[in-house]
């Protein structure tokens, strides 16, 4: 068991260590969504550091060389990632643009939008957003309902509206799924745009959530023109193009910042101030038990690392380590408020308050607790799926089929 | 950062798969539900035969030299199958006597004087003279060594102590921390063996009336590391008999159909089992961060082993009772093998401190960072 570096990687974390010692004078201090989305000055800080760590070569670590990244491996972005951590500043302001839509637009987009797009992306002049989640199509996401209708001239009008939309409210482009052909079943008949975020058409709304900040958004599309050139990946290919946006979302979330900050000693910290509670058998049961889960997700990191030290790609099975994290910190915001009473719960004053209102949303963000443990229970454990309902049925006849259903 | 198995450690878990599938030890273990231990089989010859009981000891006593994360793999394959192997008193009581230079070594790594270790006092335990068994006032008084010099007397109790039955040496953990070593056959020694719900996990009371023994010269950071040693090794256990379990149940949830579906399409089935692969993933990651811990992060170590004991043992409680949901009826009766992991569950849960003192042991260390 070796948790060291090998020399390769030993010398690019050297690498990596002393460019940011270097320029880390340059970087805004890290701030959480809460104090930085609506801050301007702050946001432009935040592009201006992206274009540093770009010209680096600490943005786009996992890139192609000839896209402007570094042609590097998953393990130089966890080194770039603790490296960052270390120095106590931000990464890149376009984590889902970096992680997500920008590989897919090296895997799917034709010579021009690769061109056009992604040199503005990697240094952050151009923000993205990811439109895939609407109001009726979360886990079960090939139920989308936004319409994309092909034109004469070959060009889409697209209406519709998208939900959970993370930077929307900055963002130049954004990439949408959207359905082109109702007449096939729905993972048919779907298509991959490149939306221009200030089209005509486009209106971005903030959604307040229970902390009342909105670090989401709503996007809505009326009548919204959209160029043939920018479909990603063919008409109608649009869920295999979304499938490798995912397979890249679960590699981000593998390789990102480590469980929110959610820290067993952290926590013990925080029950440890008052001295009734540090002897109370009740609170150090549930305190010890919150801290072995947490605990465990240290070492369940270093297998993950271990294995793509060997050329594994995280399956499904990560998603277990959300479901532990959310799950044992939600058990930790409750014991804490437990002990410390009412003050806990002050919003302008405790650490605490911002943490319990965002944990409940939490808990279904990038694949409900419910899905993951369909899909780990069908695709590691081998258990059979369920039965389903929309299989080889026209999207355009599945809401009558679904109403059917209902009433039987 | 790399956690995968060398080819010595791959290699020792293959050949101890090996050495346990020699045995038909579940099937023993439903005759000896009716006929008790007596039925089991022996395995004591090929643990010798396999190099087990020198795994701990240095290469200059006799034995391999391995590190505790290369004995708990050992325990992972004995968990598999609930072989009844006298690992856990053993192994613990080797690394005491190999840290403190015993005089005979040699026979205690080639298995020909089998030690077990008389786990008394939980080091550093808030309640001292607590010991693991009984309760309230039924406690018994953790032994007292006495004496001037390394000729020692030993007064005192322990009871349900693993592999206590047929050990040739006693290493007593006293209600000080100091250690003594008392030959099972001397006089005032009593060992007391004890079928408990339990089949395959030998235990016994042992009662030890001013009986001789020679002082081991050890620290107490030995003492408390021959604790944690414990610790690692249940929670190793415990993970491999979750494993077993928990391909009993995903088999059993692809084959048995309800309503025409098989019952493992069910979410509440399906979820389940899922909870039981979530217990079992983080188990195993703190059997690395124990096994790390105890040769490379001293400082970790009394945490690590804790937390281990204690996710493996919350574990092993779910998987053996969800085992026997997913089978529904049948897991709960004789009919099947579901029981035999629950009953290894119940008694393993208050074994050596028990899963509740692992669990407050984190606490405690959390706090005091």
């Amino acid at each position: 068991m070796d948790l060291n570096d090998t020399p390769e990687q030993a010398a690019y974390r050297e690498q990596v260590r002393s460019w940011l010692e270097a320029n880390k004078a340059d970087a805004p201090p890290v701030r959480s969504t809460r104090a930085g989305a609506e801050d301007t000055g702050y946001l432009a800080a935040r592009r201006a550091w992206q274009g540093k760590l770009a010209e680096g070569g600490l943005a786009g670590t996992t890139w192609p060389v000839e896209f402007g990244g570094q042609g590097k491996g998953p393990i130089e972005m966890v080194i770039v990632n603790q490296e960052l951590a270390r120095a106590q500043v931000p990464g890149v302001l376009d984590v889902i643009g970096l992680g997500m839509l920008g590989p897919c637009l090296i895997a799917h987009g034709t010579p021009e939008q690769k061109q056009r797009h992604l040199g503005p992306m990697l240094h952050g002049d151009e923000v993205w957003c990811q439109m895939f989640s609407e109001p009726a199509a979360g886990s079960d996401l090939a139920a989308v309902q936004s319409r994309a209708v092909a034109q004469d001239d070959g060009s889409f009008v697209l209406n519709g509206q998208k939900v959970w939309t993370t930077n929307a409210q900055f963002s130049s482009f954004g990439l949408l799924l959207a359905r082109t052909n109702a007449d096939v079943p729905k993972h048919k008949g779907m298509t991959m745009f490149i939306i221009d975020m200030s089209a005509p058409g486009v209106t971005v709304r903030g959604l307040r959530q229970i902390s009342g900040e909105a670090e989401f958004n709503e996007v809505f599309f009326d009548d919204v023109r959209i160029p043939a050139e920018h479909v990603v990946g063919g008409v109608d290919n649009g869920w295999a193009t979304a499938l490798t946006v995912l397979m890249f979302e679960r590699l981000t979330i593998g390789l990102g910042s480590q469980g929110f900050g959610y820290d067993a000693a952290r926590f013990a910290a925080a029950i440890g101030t008052d001295p009734v509670a540090r002897k109370d058998k009740a609170v150090r049961k549930t305190l010890g038990e919150i801290g072995v889960e947490l605990l465990a997700l240290r070492f369940a990191s270093y297998r993950g690392l271990s294995a793509l030290s060997q050329g594994q790609i995280p399956g499904p099975e990560s998603g277990l380590a959300k479901v532990t994290t959310v799950n044992a910190a939600i058990a930790a915001g409750d014991l804490i408020a437990d002990v410390l009473g009412p003050d806990a719960l002050d919003e302008d004053d405790s650490e605490w308050a911002y943490m319990i209102s965002f944990l409940p949303g939490l808990k279904s963000a990038g694949g409900t607790e419910q899905i993951l443990r369909n899909t780990i229970g069908e695709r590691v454990l081998g258990l059979p799926p369920e039965p389903r309902l929309d299989k080889g049925i026209p999207f355009s006849e599945l809401r009558a089929k679904e109403k059917e259903g209902a009433a039987a | 950062m790399d956690l995968s198995l060398t080819d010595e450690q791959e290699f020792l878990r293959e050949a101890a798969r090996g050495t346990v599938s020699r045995f038909k030890i579940v099937e023993a273990a439903r005759e000896a539900l009716d006929d008790g231990l007596g039925a089991l089989p022996d395995l004591w010859p090929a643990a010798r035969e396999a190099g087990w009981p020198g795994l701990l000891v240095s290469e200059a006593g006799g034995g391999a030299g391995l590190d505790v994360f290369d004995a708990m793999l050992v325990a992972e394959e004995l968990g598999r199958v609930l072989a009844p192997v006298p690992f856990l008193g053993l192994l613990p009581a080797t690394a005491l006597l190999d840290g403190a230079g015993y005089d005979g070594l040699e026979a205690i790594a080639s298995g020909e004087v089998r030690p077990v270790w008389i786990p008394t006092r939980p080091p550093g335990d808030l309640e001292p003279n607590w010991t693991v068994d009984g309760a309230g006032a039924a406690r018994p008084a953790a032994p007292a060594i006495e004496g001037d010099g390394d000729n020692v007397r030993v007064t005192g109790r322990a009871a349900y102590v693993p592999d206590a039955p047929g050990a040739d040496l006693l290493v007593v953990v006293g209600v000080d921390g100091t250690v003594a070593v008392v030959e099972a056959g001397a006089p005032g020694v009593a060992v007391e063996q004890v079928v408990r719900y339990d089949v395959t996990r030998a235990v016994g009371h042992v009662t030890l009336a001013d009986a001789p023994g020679r002082l081991l010269s050890v620290s107490p950071d030995a003492t408390a590391d021959a604790w944690y040693v414990a610790q690692a090794l249940i929670a190793a256990e415990a993970v491999g008999t979750v494993q077993t379990t928990l391909e009993m149940s995903v088999q059993y949830a692809k084959e048995r159909f309800t309503f025409g579906r098989p019952i493992g399409s069910y979410q509440a089935i399906k979820h389940e089992l899922t909870e039981v692969l979530r217990r079992l993933e983080n188990a195993r990651s703190l059997l690395f961060y124990a096994g790390w811990a105890r040769a490379d992060g001293p400082d970790e170590w009394p945490l690590a082993a804790s937390a281990a004991r204690s996710a493996a043992g919350g574990a092993l409680d779910f998987a053996t009772r969800s085992n026997i949901n997913v089978h529904g009826g049948i897991g709960a009766t004789w009919e099947h093998d579901a029981p035999l992991y629950f009953r290894r569950a119940q008694l393993t849960r208050r074994l050596v401190g028990g899963h509740g003192d692992a669990t407050d042991r984190v606490a405690e260390r959390l706090l005091a960072a």
